[in-house]
């Protein structure tokens, strides 16, 4: 299990907090998302066979959020 | 395509501000259909992104107030209304953007602390060359160079070199440390002045500073009662909202009316009515050395009406101190002798007599020689030729120096107090006591009065320790109940047995032994200077172990569950007053989407005022503003 942190842009609307957690935790390998709306960060636990971070940062890039940093964690 | 949208929302709300104004002026001057080109103009632009945003949320079977509004403007503007459709995406956006702007100022104090934290570090590398890297890459084991005005990256001990350290940002305290091999040194603190190679034992997000910030952060996420409620209210009252609109238009066969509905249908102040009372109620709190672990704890904690202390380390300050001085004559040259005499003891007693005398100001001018150090009871030495003993009654005993019934009476007082006493003779006659107690904390009684004044119905202490010192530190600090020689089980047992009979139970400890005390409590508190364990435990942590923090954070707790009330009720009364003028159709989509907007803004701006609470509580003690885990080195006597 892999656990990754992603800092995004602020966010504004608790629907963005809803709309990225949703959008991760059906990607195949993610097991846990976690989105810390005040802070804007989105932590989440994955299977690295299954996904990478990369591409889940991917994911909330295309959902309109600027991911600025990615920090990956072997657990 | 998305993103550069992102990017330039500001840009975008501002152009349809200046195309609607033009619309309207255009209006006025009678050129219809150029006002008409203007405003179909502003409703493209401002519509864009928020369509986008609802397409976005719609492919994720998500439906948010995007959508509403989404729908309702392509409504309005199939109808041919350009005017309301410019409005009502115009004002979307702007109160977006106030609403962002407001925001961060809710989160400010946990973005000052963010921006404390390191980001680089002078690694010494194995060929002895210093390179800068990143925080995030340096390892366990890594020797770090730090120099003067930098600041140290990661939790480590100095293996050489020595520095002052101003370590405010972890102990809340401005003064300088010094600090020299093999001692600890913290993230985010400041070198001063000096130069230290330290080797790193905790790195990234294990450091003492990266802690305090992650519990912040992931504490303003923990959901209220009030806020859980909200989120699943409002999971099916958007679609809801939907439902209606299509009723009314199917059953009234009104499409304005329909998509009137669904604009004023938008939930928008309940949904951040109550997070944002818990995000500048928790940010308060952070500011002023209360970290409290989420919405849920303010809640509870805003209900307990008992509150359990353990005695040491938590009503006292954990370590020796002088606490009274009684003197027969003049003793300033056999106290400021004594003083000397016990400098280089490492007894306890003489450590807090060392640290009193600094405090008085007492300076050791005499002239000591024959030391004699007589084990388990005192010091015998010559000050200018005149004989000094220092130590307990047997040494007094032994040395033939007479204590007469009044001294004798003082002593017994001293005692029932709680004291160890040191008893100080020159030439034979018996000069000083210096009584010397484990203190209790500045200000824990007046303290307790504003917590019984602010809904705490009891105060009870629990402790290991025997009856006449819990009795007697029980009653100077005002406690109700005093309940002594308990195993750290018995107190857990206790706290279980006030639950059982209906009281909200707060316990306040500071060691290993008291977390299941803790943890059994509705509300667990932790003073910082406490054990990890006791701090991982906890729900809410005093960073500097004071008491004035324990009355604000009950203050502010209160405070947050009311301000969270008045949210709510400010949130459904708009969407009835709302729903009233819609009805008397004084309403429309235009003003309906004003009202709201101002609706949100008037909750953040109701929470914001959580941001400046301060109990109105006389105390002595200034507070310092960032945080304090480690009070281990703190000197704060006082005298009762």
């Amino acid at each position: 299990m892999t656990k990754a942190i992603m800092q995004l842009d602020e966010l504004s609307c608790p629907a963005c907090l809803q709309k990225i957690e949703h959008a991760l935790t059906q990607q195949a390998g993610v097991s846990t998302v976690k989105v810390l709306f005040n802070a804007a960060k989105v932590k989440t636990d994955f299977d690295d066979q299954a996904v990478t971070a990369d591409q889940l940062a991917d994911v909330v890039t295309r959902l309109g959020y600027e991911v600025k940093t990615i920090k990956v964690k072997e657990a | 395509m998305t993103r550069w949208i992102q990017k330039h929302l500001n840009n975008i709300t501002l152009a349809t501000g200046f195309l609607i104004a033009g619309g309207f002026i255009l209006k006025w001057l009678q050129q219809t259909a150029v006002s008409s080109v203007f405003l179909i103009i502003a409703s493209v632009i401002a519509a864009t992104p928020i369509i986008m945003r609802a397409w976005a949320a719609l492919r994720l079977k998500t439906i948010g107030i995007e959508l509403l509004v989404s729908i309702a403007v392509v409504g309005a503007f199939v109808i041919g209304e350009y005017d309301e459709s410019a409005i009502v995406t115009f004002l979307f956006l702007f109160g977006a953007y106030l609403e962002n702007k407001t925001l961060a100022k809710t989160r400010q104090s946990i973005k000052s602390l963010t921006e404390m934290a390191p980001t680089t570090a002078n690694v010494v590398s194995e060929d002895g060359t210093v390179v800068s890297t990143d925080v995030d890459l340096v390892d366990k084991g890594d020797i770090v160079l730090v120099k003067t005005g930098d600041q140290i990256p990661v939790d480590g001990v100095i293996t050489d070199g020595t520095a002052y350290v101003n370590e405010a940002s972890v102990t809340g305290e401005a003064r300088l440390v010094a600090k020299g091999m093999s001692d600890t040194v913290f993230a985010g603190t400041m070198v001063d002045n000096g130069s230290i190679f330290m080797e790193a034992t905790k790195v990234g997000d294990d450091t003492t500073f990266a802690k305090i910030i992650e519990l912040v952060e992931e504490a303003q996420d923990v959901k209220s009662p009030a806020e859980k409620f909200i989120d699943r209210f409002a999971t099916y009252y958007t679609p809801a909202v939907l439902v209606i609109a299509l009723l009314v238009w199917v059953g009234f066969r009104d499409f304005r009316l329909a998509i009137t509905v669904l604009v004023l249908g938008c939930p928008g102040a309940l949904v951040i009515g109550a997070p944002v009372s818990n995000v500048a109620g928790i940010g308060n709190g952070a500011k002023h050395g209360v970290l409290i672990k989420g919405g849920d704890v303010i809640n509870t904690f805003s209900h307990v009406d008992t509150l359990v202390f353990d005695k040491t380390g938590t009503l006292t300050q954990g370590k020796t101190a002088v606490s009274k001085v009684i003197t027969y004559g003049d003793a300033t040259v056999a106290l400021a002798a004594a003083t000397a005499l016990e400098k280089n003891s490492t007894h306890p007693l003489g450590q807090a007599l060392v640290s009193y005398a600094q405090t008085q100001g007492w300076s050791e001018q005499a002239k000591i020689s024959d030391v004699d150090v007589i084990k388990g009871q005192g010091i015998k030495a010559h000050v200018d030729d005149e004989i000094l003993v220092v130590g307990n009654q047997l040494l007094m005993a032994t040395s033939h120096i007479m204590i007469d019934a009044d001294q004798q009476d003082d002593i017994n007082a001293l005692q029932a107090a709680g004291n160890s006493i040191i008893l100080i003779a020159m030439n034979q006659q018996l000069i000083a006591l210096v009584g010397v107690t484990d203190i209790i904390r500045p200000d824990v009684a007046t303290s307790l009065q504003a917590l019984k004044a602010t809904g705490v119905k009891r105060t009870i202490m629990l402790t290991g320790d025997n009856t006449v010192t819990a009795q007697a530190i029980g009653q100077q600090a005002g406690i109700d109940e005093v309940h002594a020689e308990m195993l750290p089980a018995d107190k857990a047992a206790f706290v279980k047995g006030l639950q059982e009979t209906g009281a909200i139970v707060a316990f306040v400890g500071d060691g290993i032994n008291d977390s299941p005390s803790l943890a059994t409590a509705d509300i667990g508190i932790a003073m910082g200077s406490g054990t990890d364990v006791a701090v991982d435990t906890s729900d809410v942590v005093l960073m500097q172990s004071s008491f004035p923090e324990l009355v604000h954070a009950y203050g502010l707790a209160k405070k947050t569950v009311g301000n969270t009330r008045m949210n709510i009720v400010i949130a459904v009364g708009t969407v009835a007053l709302l729903l009233f003028g819609l009805l008397a159709g004084v309403i429309y989509m235009a003003s309906g989407m004003f009202v709201h907007e101002a609706s949100i803004l008037v909750v953040i701006l109701n929470a914001m005022r959580l941001l400046s609470y301060h109990p109105k509580v006389q105390l002595s003690v200034k507070k310092a503003h960032v945080l304090d885990l480690n009070q281990g080195h703190h000197t704060n006597v006082s005298v009762h």
